[in-house]
């Protein structure tokens, strides 16, 4: 395993320039996330037209792999309804987990495989998902914090 | 034989010859020999801890305390005299001042359940420092919250120093227990927990210190630091995991109440009533951890078999190299910088955040510990969320120390 594996030009440019990172103005859903084994923390706000997330931003500080997942992510979900951003989520989780997972449907989030083979890094990856989900859940949507814990 | 007259007739500290004592000092990662910067998190184990718990393991083993058979009488002398170990260890009085716990978070539980929770009331208070390890304040939050005591923390200054005169102004008539690290586990400081202890003893303050990173890199005397509590873990002290050490003064752990109630800790149970049994086994209900004991037994004999003047000058030039080293790099910043410090250096490099220098580390061989180091409030004082910490050993290298800068350097173009 390569390091540069793990560290694709993509992931190094979106933790370098996030996309979509700041605060969202009247969101309709946030939720926070914490991963207390590195101490990454994010902030994820949605704005919803009826189903379809119209608008994601995100805010915190986290390592280059977290950094980059929730910047990929905002890209990927933006003008989804909730189930497909939903089945992203789904997809993503089995690229970092699964090992015959190929991410050939993924587009850039694709990038995100190398981190399957640092199994103390998954975590780092998948934070602004499992934040995504709980953001997206009716119940929890407004101001509830996940750990990855 | 205490440590220092051990010393005196042991040869001169010499690393290569003491690295062949530690057998993983051996492996390589990653395809490069391992460069083991994580004393802070554990301590590797020397052949002698892992042939004398294998000895055990192969030979002895029995239940302590229990049988007349001829196993179970070696199982509880080899404990017992692990005990022995430790009492020299630490220059106590007697083994009833030495409780064998899991490591430094139950002793710490320990004396907040059964020392303070039965003496605290509302009003009364408990004295910490900002600099405290999560298992030095999250015990006593608990014991604050059970009785309506209420927790004070004394400040630490930018350079990661605690300062007597602000702890002594906080030890006020209200504070019934003063609890504080002997070396901080997130910047290394050594605290002034001579005069500390003293000033909370003229008060009539209890005192407890958290010795886990201390006892690798620090002779200790706990009669004469003066302190009514001691504890540290196994494992950072070259010890196998799970056994620790609470060391308490006889007459303050005759007048607690047992933590745990089970066998071993009893000398007679009727449904009538229970007669506990004398100190230390009043605080080891169960069978405890006799191999775990027996290996710790083994770390402190080879320990006194070093020359530890030599490894702690061995130890403090390491420190010194690293500092110079890491200093020199750009963007880096080192964090903690008291006038007393262990051999260990906490730092963050601008651009690169802690975990991915700690996996791009790895990635060349070089362990070392990222994140908040249970010490959150550290790290909110820094206004930091982590840091990497690279700590030493007396086995380590300069040269280690050069790839861990290497590495950092590395780190800084990948993500520059």
């Amino acid at each position: 395993m390569e390091l540069n594996d793990l560290y694709r030009d993509v992931i190094l440019d979106h933790n370098r320039n996030p996309r979509n990172f700041g605060p969202l103005q009247n969101a309709d859903a946030q939720a926070e996330g914490f991963n207390p084994l590195c101490g990454d923390r994010l902030t994820l706000r949605l704005k919803l037209d009826g189903d379809t997330i119209a608008d994601v931003r995100f805010e915190g500080d986290g390592c280059a792999i977290s950094t980059a997942s929730a910047s990929l992510m905002t890209e990927a979900v933006k003008g989804k309804t909730r189930a497909e951003a939903l089945d992203v989520f789904e997809r993503v989780h089995r690229l970092l987990t699964a090992d015959d997972a190929s991410g050939a449907d993924l587009g850039k989030l694709a990038a995100l495989s190398g981190v399957r083979e640092y199994p103390a890094r998954v975590k780092c990856a998948s934070l602004c998902w499992h934040t995504l989900t709980k953001a997206l859940s009716p119940a929890d949507g407004a101001g509830a914090a996940v750990s990855t814990e | 034989m205490n440590r220092s007259a051990a010393a005196s007739n042991a040869p001169r500290f010499d690393v290569a010859t003491v690295r062949r004592d530690f057998p993983v000092l051996e492996r390589r990662v990653r395809g490069l020999p391992l460069a083991y910067l994580d004393n802070g998190a554990s301590a590797q184990r020397p052949l002698a801890v892992i042939e004398a718990v294998d000895d055990y393991e192969r030979r002895h083993h029995a239940n302590v305390h229990r049988g007349v058979h001829t196993l179970s009488q070696e199982a509880t002398a080899l404990y017992e005299g692990a005990r022995d170990r430790v009492v020299e260890f630490l220059n106590a009085r007697s083994r009833a001042e030495i409780v064998f716990v899991r490591g430094t978070t139950e002793a710490v539980n320990l004396v907040a359940q059964s020392w303070a929770r039965p003496r605290l009331s509302a009003g009364d208070e408990v004295l910490i420092t900002h600099l405290e390890h999560h298992a030095n304040i999250v015990p006593w939050q608990m014991v604050c919250e059970q009785t309506g005591a209420r927790l004070v923390v004394a400040p630490i200054d930018e350079r990661g120093e605690v300062h007597a005169e602000a702890v002594e102004a906080l030890m006020g008539p209200r504070v019934r227990l003063f609890a504080c690290a002997h070396v901080s586990n997130a910047l290394g400081t050594v605290l002034p927990v001579e005069r500390l202890v003293a000033s909370a003893r003229a008060r009539g303050i209890t005192t407890l210190l958290d010795g886990a990173q201390a006892v690798p890199h620090l002779p200790v005397d706990v009669r004469a630091l003066g302190c009514d509590f001691y504890a540290f873990s196994g494992h950072k002290l070259f010890a196998p995991t799970g056994i620790g050490v609470l060391y308490g003064r006889e007459a303050l752990l005759e007048s607690m109440p047992p933590w745990q109630g089970g066998g071993d800790m009893i000398l007679r149970v009727s449904f009538a009533g229970t007669t506990y049994n004398e100190l230390p086994y009043k605080f080891e209900a169960g069978t405890p951890n006799i191999s775990g004991a027996i290996g710790l037994g083994a770390a402190i004999d080879y320990l006194s078999g070093l020359d530890l003047g030599g490894a702690h000058a061995h130890e403090d030039a390491l420190l010194a190299h690293a500092s110079h080293a890491l200093e020199g790099i750009p963007g880096l910043r080192i964090v903690g910088s008291a006038s007393r410090k262990a051999s260990l250096v906490s730092f963050v490099v601008q651009g690169v955040h802690p975990h991915d220098l700690g996996t791009v580390l790895d990635e060349v061989g070089v362990a070392i510990r990222t994140g908040h180091h249970c010490a959150m409030p550290v790290m909110e004082f820094f206004r930091l969320p982590a840091t990497a910490r690279a700590s030493f050993a007396f086995y380590n290298t300069f040269e280690e120390i050069d790839r861990l800068a290497a590495g950092v350097q590395r780190a800084r173009q990948l993500f520059g």
